[in-house]
């Protein structure tokens, strides 16, 4: 701890005797001061709403391709996927309480947070996966055509999905497709952010609420778009966000009993994705296996379950329902 | 052997306790909730304090029903976990929790005295705990009177707490301290003294009903207090942390503090005992982690 603070100590004492020069003109404070230390970002996860430290107190440097570090990033354990677990279920019921609209307007709202944040998260990208920034920023904004393409999903799906059946005898016969709960998700590892965005819309467009493991190597831009969901009036613990090792996480989400469903898509060693769908076999979750394209009606499907109910006519008109 | 003290007499000794220091406390507490309980030491604890839960439903909507499936968990929690100490329940529905749990271990224990504020008057108390006594309760949970307590009537509080005791008769009496709304420490250590030197086979610390419940440092004290009036007159009273206590790790920073401030004496359900509801289905999951090496989920244990 004190070692950590002297150097702290050091630099604010060095800034307190630049301010008192800065008092020349300006010209002269360029040409004759260093310039202004970089405050570097800590990367955290996003669980429950909060951004806390990985609980095992570990972090591990994230390079960018040509082996530069680029910051650290916190290592997240199987306690802290368990705390995620606990608050996506927490998170999960009110969220699918709330109207179809609102939550159509939650995810406009992180698709305007994240037009406004457009430029930073551009040179995220850039710097994590080489690319030019003219390419990351068309990526950007395909995330976020994304964004606003589910939310205009989330009032309409239901009746695509579900509807009044015909029946033979005096029943109303409806089917009503609800959210699975929670879903744990496995962000595809090369695509940092809109393969991430592609995976979370649709689950929590449906109502559901996700626990979602980061791109491995590629964990900085996804861990920055937890503040554009923080910021979007999204109800803390429906998204929780964790960066670490695939294999060290998913074991222990694919056999958690309170998770609903997986998204292997972004398990790349093949062993382990066929052992994590044994495990959750073991406990009755719905698996994407990795690999598995689709339309966003079919990434809407993925993630919730049918209800279908059986209403007496007679009765409906009897109490004087509006049918 | 308390019990033999005067009024006077009890007062005048609980006077002259000493200040209790917060901040060692506090402190105290802390340092003992971290301690590591790992694998095969982690199962005894869970098992431990399943064996040491009474278990509680203390709630205006209760019904023959609802207690009836508490005290059938109560019983059998699940698999090959050990049955609970006692169902406790309000007055009203220790005769349906004597015939649900009749023939087995677990024990019935009614709160009683105007539970939870305690505000009636001395009479109506009386016949409360007589009432829970006649309905098969083994052990009565009673209040103290915080008003008079506050008041500085020390006195008083000590007279109706052994009153109480006389009419309970062969069960139990747990003296619930109500340590949320004793406003310091002092009046913690004063209040478990006072009501050990009444008779009090339990000192317990909250209702569940007020903002503040068992806090570690609070029960540590109480701890204390148990450990220094055994050391001063041979007897033995068990201690009750009740109210907020929901996660299997909270139950084990309990189970460390009892250990190492009182020992093995205390370290059974006669002699300890967790106030909780919603604890045991916590400690279920984690035995079933235990177990099975995955999470368990709420889906996968009752709704109470």
């Amino acid at each position: 701890m004190s070692e950590q603070s002297k150097p702290e100590q050091g630099r604010s004492k060095q800034g307190a005797g630049k301010r008192g020069a800065a008092k020349r003109t300006a010209t002269e404070r360029n040409t004759t001061e260093l310039a202004r230390l970089h405050v570097k970002k800590t990367y955290k996860l996003y669980v429950g709403g909060k951004f806390p430290r990985s609980e095992s107190g570990r972090s591990y440097a994230v390079t960018g391709p040509d082996g530069a570090e680029l910051a650290n990033a916190a290592l997240a354990s199987r306690k802290d996927a368990r705390d995620a677990v606990t608050a996506a279920r927490k998170a999960h019921r009110a969220w699918a309480a709330q109207t179809a609209y609102l939550r159509g307007q939650i995810l406009y709202r992180a698709a305007e947070m994240l037009e406004g944040r457009a430029g930073q998260f551009t040179e995220e990208l850039s710097a994590a996966t080489g690319k030019e920034p003219h390419e990351t920023l068309g990526t950007v904004e395909a995330a976020i055509d994304r964004l606003v393409h589910y939310a205009g999903w989330t009032d309409k799906f239901a009746s695509v999905l579900g509807g009044a059946n015909p029946v033979a005898g005096p029943f109303f016969n409806h089917t009503k497709p609800e959210p699975l709960g929670v879903v744990a998700v496995f962000a595809p590892q090369d695509d940092p952010l809109l393969g991430l965005v592609e995976a979370i819309a649709p689950a929590i467009a449906t109502g559901n609420a996700v626990v979602v493991v980061a791109s491995e190597a590629k964990p900085l831009a996804a861990l920055s778009f937890a503040e554009v969901l923080a910021t979007s009036d999204l109800p803390g613990g429906v998204v929780n966000l964790l960066s670490g090792k695939v294999a060290e996480i998913a074991p222990h989400l694919a056999g958690h009993e309170d998770v609903n469903g997986i998204d292997l898509g972004g398990v790349e060693d093949a062993a382990l994705a066929a052992e994590l769908e044994a495990t959750a076999a073991g406990t009755l979750k719905v698996v994407r296996r990795p690999g598995t394209a689709g339309s966003s009606l079919d990434a809407l499907r993925r993630w919730v379950e049918y209800k279908t109910v059986w209403h007496p006519a007679g009765m409906a008109a009897g109490v004087g329902g509006g049918y | 052997m308390g019990s033999m003290l005067s009024g006077a007499e009890a007062v005048s000794l609980v006077r002259a306790l000493p200040g209790v220091d917060a901040v060692g406390l506090e402190a105290r507490a802390a340092g003992l909730g971290t301690r590591s309980i790992k694998k095969e030491s982690k199962a005894q604890a869970i098992d431990l304090a399943i064996a040491m839960i009474d278990l509680t439903t203390l709630e205006g909507a209760d019904t023959p029903g609802k207690v009836r499936s508490l005290c059938a968990k109560a019983l059998r929690p699940e698999g090959d976990a050990p049955p609970v100490a006692a169902v406790c329940v309000y007055p009203a529905m220790a005769a349906t929790a004597a015939e649900a749990v009749a023939g087995s271990d677990v024990k019935v224990a009614s709160v009683a005295t105007g539970f939870p504020a305690g505000q009636v008057p001395l009479d109506v108390r009386l016949a409360d705990t007589e009432a829970a006594v006649v309905a098969g309760a083994d052990e009565i949970d009673m209040v103290i009177n915080r008003g008079a307590f506050l008041a500085g009537d020390l006195e008083r509080v000590f007279e109706e707490i052994k009153a109480v005791k006389a009419a309970c008769g062969e069960a139990r009496l747990k003296v619930i301290l109500e340590t949320g709304e004793l406003a310091s420490y002092d009046n913690v250590r004063r209040a478990s003294h006072l009501a050990m030197h009444a008779g009090a086979d339990f000192i317990k610390t909250s209702t569940g009903k007020v903002g503040v419940n068992a806090t570690l440092p609070v029960t540590l004290l109480m701890m204390q207090a148990v450990r220094d009036f055994r050391a001063a007159t041979g007897t033995q009273v068990g201690v009750k942390p009740a109210g907020g206590i929901r996660t299997t790790k909270d139950a084990i920073k309990y189970l460390v503090c009892v250990n190492e401030v009182l020992g093995d004496d205390w370290l059974s359900p006669h002699w300890f005992r967790f106030g909780a509801s919603s604890l045991l289905n916590d400690l279920l999951m984690q035995r079933r982690k235990l177990t099975t090496g995955h999470y368990s989920g709420s889906d996968y244990v009752t709704v109470d």
